[in-house]
C-alpha cells in the first residue's frame, strides 16, 4: 500500500473522530503557538536592538567628560570640559579609527514666529553626521566655511522641524535661537527613539564655533577648545576593546594625569551595552520557548496516550485489515500516518496561532515582534518529529497484533 | 497445477500451549478439496473448525503437518507472503460481519484493494460492480449501522469477493441472521459457486449445510465423517417459494 493511500485511510479515520482528533492535537496546538510567539518576541527584541544600534551609528565610541575633583564636592558629570577639539584631532591618529567628532551641547528655544520649541542645540563639526551615520532629508549639512566663519546657520532634527514648521517649508527660511537669528540650511532624516526611550530628532545642529559663541558660554571661557564630548568612529572589524585602551591611554597622557589617579573622562561603548541587554532579553525569551517546548513534549505524550486507546479500541479493525492482505509495515505506517498527520496538523493550526498571537502583542502590549521563516519550518519539523516519536510506540504495537486474537477481540 | 486439489492437508495439527497444559484443537487432518467445491464443515462448539479455517484461510501455522494451496507449500510463505495470498486468493466471510463502523458500505468493499496496488479509479469501479452483484448498488453510501443484519453480510461477501478469489472462507455467515437472511446469503454463495469459485463454511446448522455438496464432520479435533450431499438444496429457488417478496 502506498502512502497516499495510508494517508487517506488516516484522514478518513480521524474525520470519523472530529473531536476527539482536536483535542488531541490542542497540546502541540498550545505547544508550537508557545514556541512560536516567544521566538517572535526574541527575535523582535534582538530586531529593535540592532535597529537601534544602527540608528546609533555601528561602532562608535563616545568619550564624555568626567566629573572632576574640585576642592572636597564633586561636580556633576560633563559640569567642567576636560576634553577638547585636539584631543578629538589626536585620537584620529589611533589604529582603527576612521574619524572623531567633537560636539558641546545646550538647551534653548528654537522660535519661528509663534511657533517655538525647546531643544538640544548641538555644536558639531563637519564629520560629525558621517560619526552618526546619519542623513538629511532636505537641504545641506554643516561645512568647514560655516565653521570657521563662526555662520549663524542650523540643520533641524526632523520633530524640531515639524515643530516650528507646521506648514512651510523650513529650508531657506530663518529660526530665532537665544534671540539671534539662523538661516536653516537642512533637515536631518528621521532617527527614532533610542534604546533609552529618548527622541534622537529633537535636536538642532549648528557648527560647533557658533554653538560655543552663541549658545552656551561660560565654563567654556577658561578652556576656548573644550567639548562636551567626543565621538569615535571604528573601523568594521576593529576590536572596539583594544580602540578603548587606546583612546584612554592617549587622553590620559595628553591630559597629564599620573598612574593611579582616576580618568577625567569616560569612554563609553553604546553597542556594546545594548548588545548585552539585547542578549539577556533575547536569553529570557529562548528560555521562554524551552519552557513552551515543554508542553509540546506533553502534547506528543497526549497523541502518544490517545493513540494507544485508538489501537486498543480498533482491534478488530487491525485484524481484519490484516485478513485481508494487510501487512504489518502497512498497519504499522497507517497509525504511524496518523499520529503524525495529527501533529503536523496540530503544528500548523499552532504555527497560525503564534502568528496571531505574535501581532496580538505587538499591537496590544506594543512590543516588537518578528516571525522568522525559518522557525515556522522549524516548527512544522518539529511537530512531524512528535508524531513520529510519540506514534511509533502505538503503531507498532498495532502491528505485532495476531490477526486471529484480534478479529475475536471484544 | 489446475487439476490438482486447491487445497490439500496432510496430517495437519495445532496446538495451544496454556501454561503447562496443551490444548490439541485439530490433530491428524488430511484433506483435499478440489477447485470449484462448496463444502460445510460442520461439528460440535469446541471441535476444532474455527482452527482449521484460519488454517486455510493463512492466518495462522500449523504446529504439525502440511498444508498446500494452489500448489504452493504454505509453510515455505514468510508472513508478508501470506498477506500477499489472502489478498488475492481467499475472501473471508465472518458470523459478526466485521464492516469498518461509520464507514459507508462502498469504502468497506473498496478496503482490501487498498493493499493491492491498484489505482483509485480501478478500485472504486471494482467496489461498486461487486455491490451491485449482491444486489446493494443503490446502498453503497450508507453505513453498516444503516443497514440490516442481512444486507451488512452481503456487504461482507462484496469485499471478500472484490479481488475475485479463489477461495471463500465463511465461518458462521449465517449465524446472525434469521432463516430467511441466511438462506439469501446462500444463495449468493452458491451462486459464486457455480461460477467456479471454491467455497468452505462453517455452520451448525444442517438445513445450511445442505446448499453445500459436502459435509465434513469435526469432532474433537479430527474429522469423523465427509459425505457428499446427497439432495443438494437449491437456495434461489427456495427464496421464491417464501412468502413474499424475493430478496
Ligand atoms: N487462542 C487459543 N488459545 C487456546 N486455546 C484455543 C485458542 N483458540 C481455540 N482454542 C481451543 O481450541 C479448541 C477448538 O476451538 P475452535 O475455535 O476451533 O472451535 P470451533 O469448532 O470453532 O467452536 P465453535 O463452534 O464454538 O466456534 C477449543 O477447545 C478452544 O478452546
Ligand atoms: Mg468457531
Amino acid at each position: 500500500m502506498n502512502v497516499l493511500a495510508n494517508l487517506l485511510v488516516a484522514l478518513r479515520a480521524l474525520r470519523i473522530n472530529v473531536l476527539r482528533s482536536a483535542l488531541t492535537m490542542l497540546g502541540i496546538i498550545i505547544g508550537v503557538g508557545a514556541v512560536i510567539t516567544m521566538v517572535a518576541v526574541g527575535s523582535g527584541a534582538q530586531d529593535r536592538v540592532s535597529a537601534q544600534i544602527r540608528s546609533l551609528g555601528a561602532n562608535l565610541i563616545i568619550v564624555f567628560n568626567a566629573s572632576s575633583r574640585d576642592g572636597r564636592a564633586r561636580l556633576g558629570a560633563g559640569t567642567t570640559y576636560n576634553l577638547t577639539e585636539e584631543d578629538a584631532e589626536a585620537l584620529t591618529l589611533i589604529d582603527g579609527v576612521v574619524l572623531t567628532a567633537p560636539t558641546v551641547r545646550g538647551g534653548a528655544q528654537v522660535v519661528n514666529g509663534a511657533d517655538n520649541w525647546w531643544t538640544a542645540i548641538q555644536g558639531v563639526t563637519t564629520d560629525f553626521m558621517a560619526a552618526r551615520d546619519w542623513e538629511l532629508v532636505a537641504g545641506r549639512a554643516i561645512t568647514e566655511e560655516d565653521i570657521r566663519a563662526g555662520a549663524k546657520v542650523v540643520v533641524l532634527g526632523e520633530t524640531v522641524a515639524k515643530a516650528v514648521f507646521v506648514n512651510s517649508d523650513p529650508v531657506g527660511s530663518m529660526v530665532r535661537i537665544k534671540n539671534v537669528p539662523f538661516d536653516v540650511v537642512g533637515v536631518l532624516a528621521k532617527k527614532g527613539q533610542n534604546s533609552f526611550g529618548q527622541d534622537q530628532d529633537d535636536v538642532a545642529l549648528v557648527p560647533l564655533s557658533t554653538a560655543r559663541k552663541r549658545v552656551i558660554g561660560a565654563n567654556l571661557q577658561t578652556r576656548p577648545t573644550g567639548v562636551a564630548q567626543i565621538l569615535v568612529k571604528l573601523q568594521d572589524g576593529a576590536d572596539a576593546k583594544v580602540v578603548e585602551e587606546q583612546v584612554t591611554s592617549s587622553l590620559r597622557q595628553r591630559h597629564n594625569i599620573q598612574p593611579g589617579a582616576e580618568d577625567d573622562f569616560n569612554v563609553r561603548n553604546l553597542s556594546e551595552i545594548m548588545e548585552a541587554r539585547e542578549a539577556s532579553q533575547r536569553v529570557l525569551s529562548y528560555l521562554l520557548a524551552a519552557v513552551a517546548s515543554v508542553s509540546l513534549l506533553v502534547g506528543g505524550i497526549g497523541i502518544m496516550n490517545i493513540m494507544l486507546v485508538s489501537v486498543t479500541e480498533r482491534t478488530r479493525e487491525i485484524g481484519l485489515r490484516m485478513a485481508v492482505g494487510a501487512r504489518r509495515r502497512d498497519i504499522l505506517l497507517q497509525f504511524l500516518v496518523e499520529a503524525v498527520t495529527l501533529s503536523l496538523i496540530g503544528g500548523i493550526v499552532g504555527i497560525g496561532i503564534g502568528i496571531l498571537a505574535s501581532a496580538l502583542i505587538a499591537n496590544l502590549a506594543g512590543w516588537p515582534t518578528l516571525i522568522e521563516p525559518l522557525s515556522l519550518v522549524l516548527a512544522f519539523g518539529f511537530s512531524g518529529a512528535v508524531g513520529v516519536f510519540f506514534g511509533f510506540y502505538p503503531a507498532r504495537k498495532a502491528a505485532q497484533l495476531d490477526p486471529i486474537v484480534a478479529l475475536r477481540y471484544e | 497445477m489446475s487439476d490438482e486439489a486447491l487445497i490439500r492437508t496432510r496430517n495437519l495439527a495445532r496446538e495451544y500451549h496454556m501454561g503447562d497444559s496443551v490444548v490439541r484443537a485439530l490433530r491428524n487432518v488430511s484433506l483435499e478439496i478440489g477447485r470449484g467445491e462448496f463444502v460445510a464443515i460442520m461439528g460440535p462448539s469446541g471441535s476444532g473448525k474455527s482452527t482449521f479455517m484460519n488454517l486455510l484461510g493463512c492466518l495462522d501455522r500449523p504446529t504439525a503437518g502440511e498444508h498446500w494451496f494452489d500448489g504452493v507449500d504454505v509453510a515455505t510463505l514468510d508472513t508478508d507472503q501470506l498477506a500477499r495470498v489472502r489478498n488475492a486468493k481467499i475472501g473471508f466471510v465472518f458470523q459478526s460481519f466485521n464492516l469498518l463502523p461509520r464507514t459507508s458500505a462502498i469504502d468497506n468493499v473498496e478496503m482490501p484493494l487498498l493493499y493491492s496496488g491498484l489505482a483509485p479509479d480501478t478500485r472504486r469501479q471494482r467496489a461498486s460492480e461487486r455491490l451491485a452483484r449482491v444486489g446493494l448498488a443503490e446502498r453503497a453510501h450508507h453505513h453498516p449501522s444503516q443497514l440490516s443484519g442481512g444486507q451488512q453480510q452481503r456487504v461482507a461477501i462484496a469485499r471478500a469477493l472484490v479481488n475475485d478469489p479463489l477461495l471463500i472462507l465463511a465461518d458462521e455467515p449465517t449465524g446472525a441472521l434469521d432463516t430467511r437472511t441466511g438462506v439469501e446469503i446462500m444463495a449468493i454463495l452458491q451462486e459464486l459457486n457455480a461460477r467456479g469459485t471454491t467455497v468452505v463454511l462453517v455452520t451448525h446448522e444442517s438445513d445450511i449445510a445442505r446448499f453445500a455438496r459436502r459435509v465434513i464432520a469435526f469432532r474433537d479435533g479430527e474429522v469423523r465423517a465427509d459425505d457428499r450431499v446427497a439432495e443438494r438444496h437449491d437456495a434461489a429457488a427456495q427464496l421464491s417459494a417464501f412468502p413474499g417478496e424475493a430478496a
